[in-house]
């Protein structure tokens, strides 16, 4: 394998190249620095966005120009060593018109061929518009694009700013389906570390040896097939967040040396002696029980309780009162958007079939019998047969508070009761049924409570009459 | 009238940040050598308002500062000469002879120990 060069700035191109001309291209203000940390060049997004031209910038102190809070309170630059890597942060600077702007500074060492520091690089980014943008994101009962107005999600919906701000490590526990990945994602882009990188590593689906050297990486020659440098997930994630799922499938060996990294945040990549100080914020999930696990001696205590030090349990969908018909809007929503489909929504009975079904795929389960409704429904509304099969044949599982999930879809459907409920309780909580045997229950109990008048009892189920004259018909019911 | 002026801090400088300075200087006009130095608990532009105000001072030499106390300064009838960079003392003199400018660079310019 040929490694390449890197290309030295003279010679980048056939032809040189005018360096004002590049910088000028760049949309982000940028200024370099000498290593007394005063102004060599600064380019014209930062003449725009600090009022100061590069005549006046030149050689004056960079905090006499950027004037920004982090100049005064912690300069980025002092401290930088030629082995420093960039730093990024959150600060304001306030422009010759007196005008205070957020700004995301990113600083890093210019090095010469022999790794000796010449200068530093600052980037300076205007933030005030993507801060406007989160502003406008932020939807009624939700948070980033987690979806729920139950007491529990509420409860969830308050922790996680505060957990975001923070740089604490996260141990996301929860079901499959109930939004792991996301809550992660989502504290990412609510921290300061939102413009870092966001590295996903499933520890479960890697072998242990490829495992290490994915996550640490490793030097070239450090084992066969080794040829050359790899930086691995935790140096990629420098400055950022690094997301460990499935981490109760984390190979012991493997937990020794994360244990090893959370205390000192020092990685060394396979085969290597030296260092990297890696600045990265881990936030770890999984669905198995931990503490159980620790228990068989198959997770390390001393882990558990470094990865614990906040910890976010999501709960199943079928414990969260009132979200399973907001996440069906939502879905739905969001689908036939997606897919231009001119549908109204769903039908009463296919509400119904959606309502009483146990999520044991949770939400990712829910999203995806909608995401198949939507696709397959050709008529106005989405009708059961719309829905996958296995939701109407096999037994439709009633465990989980079905008096209030009944109670909810009816509300939601308009459908007046004036004494008690048209399921037969007894059997939808015993015996397994398939949705024909639930509709018969259902035209029996509405005809029942109609007294046999079948006009009324179409106007319980909120049918025309003669939709229950043709399903009295398909059920073998005789009037 | 005796005028004062006050110089926020940073080292030997004119403070960088108005809002960000803990230290502030409080000079008479014609007399270098009858200073105060005040240190404050710690940086608050409102608070560095109010010293000002209490104090007397009817001048202001400071780097950057936001246009809110800018405009409340001006108001409180004090003279501002914002955007200064440099010893503070230079500027001090150039004020005492009525040459000082809003924006005025006053440090030496170099680039790798190099004046430019």
């Amino acid at each position: 394998m040929i490694s390449l060069p890197h290309p030295m700035i003279k010679s980048l191109m056939t032809d040189l190249l005018d360096f004002t001309l590049l910088m000028d291209e760049i949309p982000i203000g940028v200024l370099i620095l000498d290593t007394d940390r005063r102004v060599v060049f600064l380019n014209r997004a930062f003449e725009a966005l600090s009022g100061f031209s590069h005549s006046r910038a030149y050689g004056v102190q960079c905090y006499n120009i950027l004037r920004g809070a982090a100049c005064i309170s912690n300069c980025p630059v002092l401290g930088m060593t030629d082995d420093s890597h960039p730093v990024l942060c959150k600060s304001d600077m306030i422009t010759l018109n007196r005008q205070r702007l957020p700004i995301r500074m990113t600083t890093a060492p210019i090095l010469d061929k022999n790794h000796n520091t010449r200068g530093f690089i600052e980037t300076i980014e205007d933030i005030r518009l993507s801060q406007n943008i989160d502003r406008e994101e932020r939807v009624a009962y939700s948070f980033a694009n987690i979806v729920g107005r139950s007491p529990q999600m509420e409860k969830i919906f308050q922790t996680l700013p505060v957990l975001a701000q923070s740089d604490v490590s996260i141990l996301i526990t929860g079901e499959t389906g109930t939004g792991k990945d996301l809550v992660a994602e989502a504290i990412h882009q609510t921290s300061g570390r939102e413009s870092g990188a966001f590295i996903k590593i499933n520890c479960g689906a890697l072998p242990e040896t490829l495992l290490e050297s994915e996550i640490f990486g490793h030097q070239k020659g450090a084992f066969t097939g080794a040829v050359e440098n790899k930086p691995g997930r935790f140096k990629l994630a420098h400055n950022g967040t690094i997301f460990l799922t499935e981490i109760g499938d984390l190979p012991l060996a493997l937990q020794v040396k994360l244990l090893t990294f959370l205390d000192d945040k020092i990685i060394y990549p396979l085969g290597s002696t030296k260092g990297f100080k890696a600045n990265v914020r881990i936030i770890a999930a999984t669905h198995r029980n931990l503490e159980q696990m620790v228990g068989q001696g198959r997770f390390r205590k001393d882990l558990l309780f470094r990865l614990n030090v906040a910890r976010i349990h999501l709960p199943p969908l079928r414990e969260r009162d009132g979200d399973i018909r907001l996440l069906i809007d939502h879905f739905f929503n969001s689908y036939k958007q997606q897919l231009d489909k001119k549908i109204n929504g769903f039908s009463k009975e296919a509400l119904m079939v959606l309502l009483n079904y146990k999520y044991e795929g949770n939400i990712r389960e829910l999203k995806n019998i909608v995401e198949y409704a939507v696709n397959v429904s050709t008529n106005i509304n989405i009708e059961p047969h719309h829905l996958p099969s296995y939701l109407l044949d096999p037994p439709l599982l009633t465990s989980f508070k079905q008096e209030s999930i009944e109670m909810q879809a009816l509300k939601d459907n308009n459908i007046a009761i004036s004494q008690g409920s048209i399921f037969n309780k007894k059997n939808t909580l015993t015996t397994p049924e398939t949705w024909s045997s639930i509709q018969r229950e259902i035209i029996i109990g509405a005809l029942k409570n109609s007294k046999g008048k079948k006009n009324e009892a179409a106007k319980i189920l909120g049918w025309g009459r003669s939709t229950l004259w043709r399903k009295m018909k398909q059920f073998k019911i005789d009037s | 009238m005796i005028h004062k002026i006050s110089i926020p801090l940073y080292h030997e400088e004119v403070a960088p940040r108005f809002d960000m300075a803990t230290e502030v200087l409080i000079l008479s006009k014609g007399d270098i050598t009858e200073k105060k130095n005040i240190i404050l608990p710690r940086s608050s532009a409102d608070e560095l308002c109010h010293l000002m105000l209490s104090e007397h001072t009817n001048a202001l030499i400071c780097g950057a500062i936001e246009e809110e106390y800018y405009q409340f300064l001006k108001w409180k009838k004090i003279d501002i000469y914002d955007s200064i960079a440099g010893d503070w003392s230079r500027a001090f003199h150039l004020w005492d002879k009525n040459t000082l400018k809003p924006g005025d660079i006053l440090s030496k310019r170099t680039i790798e120990g190099r004046n430019v």
